[in-house]
């Protein structure tokens, strides 16, 4: 299958590439349209996505809520700002752990790649402080078996 | 405690990667790096201390010499960033695969 690439550009991007067995177009309304949203853009097994806000215009609102069902979650907003279907994305998004972290700016290409699609996510490096809460959302896989750990023993 | 905005630019640079990788096997001076890098010294030197003021290596006296080596906690810290993103990543992906899976037949 295809495998996911995941490199740094300089100290203020991250590059992320994927390939997709799709075409563009279905690959970028699944970026795109809430309800398919709610069924992958979700992290560790066992989170939901409750409320999915995804007005598809440029200036138009993004709010993403995500629960693991057991009291914990967080949300991110943002705006489109570019939208060229079905090819490309480019948005700001924040998360709020809770508190807002700094603008998170990403633009994301769909092209067509043989009988599927090569996307390409460029994002903003985050800063070390915003690292360091992600790390604690428990958007970690290892970090999300800890707090099972922790809840079996409470 | 390593600055983790000053490491990912150290480790921007082609070289300096290649410089963390060769201390991956064990201590190195800067003589000792000259060589295989085929640079000056006083440009191994400037590679060297952005390493240093990034937390990624220590360098220790021994006479003259200052010999350097990783330090494993600052490359430990960014390694596991990276890690839970893609981790998060790898498992979305791996769902979109099903959703798109599930999308063809309506086409």
């Amino acid at each position: 299958m295809s495998k996911l690439t995941l490199k740094t550009e300089g100290d203020r991007y991250i590059v992320v590439t994927r390939r997709f067995v799709a075409p563009p177009e279905a690959v970028y309304r699944a970026h795109t349209e809430p309800e398919l949203l709610q069924q992958w853009l979700l992290g560790p097994d066992g989170w939901t996505m409750p409320v999915c806000i995804s007005e598809l215009r440029p200036g138009g609102r993004i709010r993403f809520e995500w629960t693991d069902g057991r009291g914990r979650g967080f949300y991110q907003t943002g705006e489109y700002l570019e939208l060229e279907p079905f090819s490309r994305i480019v948005h700001v998004g924040r998360m709020h752990l809770p508190d807002p972290t700094p603008d998170n700016h990403v633009e994301t290409r769909f092209a067509p790649d043989g009988d599927g699609t090569l996307m390409t996510m460029r994002m903003t490096l985050p800063d070390a402080e915003t690292r360091a809460a992600m790390l604690a959302t428990g958007m970690e896989h290892g970090m999300e078996d800890s707090y099972a750990r922790l809840d079996r023993m409470s | 405690m390593a600055n983790l905005d000053a490491a990912f630019s150290a480790l921007a640079d082609p070289t300096r990667r290649a410089i963390l990788a060769r201390l991956a096997l064990g201590e190195a001076t800067v003589m000792e790096l000259v060589e295989p890098f085929e640079l000056t010294q006083p440009a191994i030197s400037r590679h060297l201390k952005v390493l240093e003021g990034a937390g990624l290596i220590v360098r220790r006296a021994e006479g003259t010499k200052r010999p350097c080596r990783l330090a494993p906690t600052a490359v430990a810290e960014i390694d596991q960033w990276l890690g839970m993103l893609r981790r998060a990543l790898e498992t979305n992906y791996d769902r979109l695969d099903g959703v798109l899976a599930a999308m063809k037949p309506e086409k």
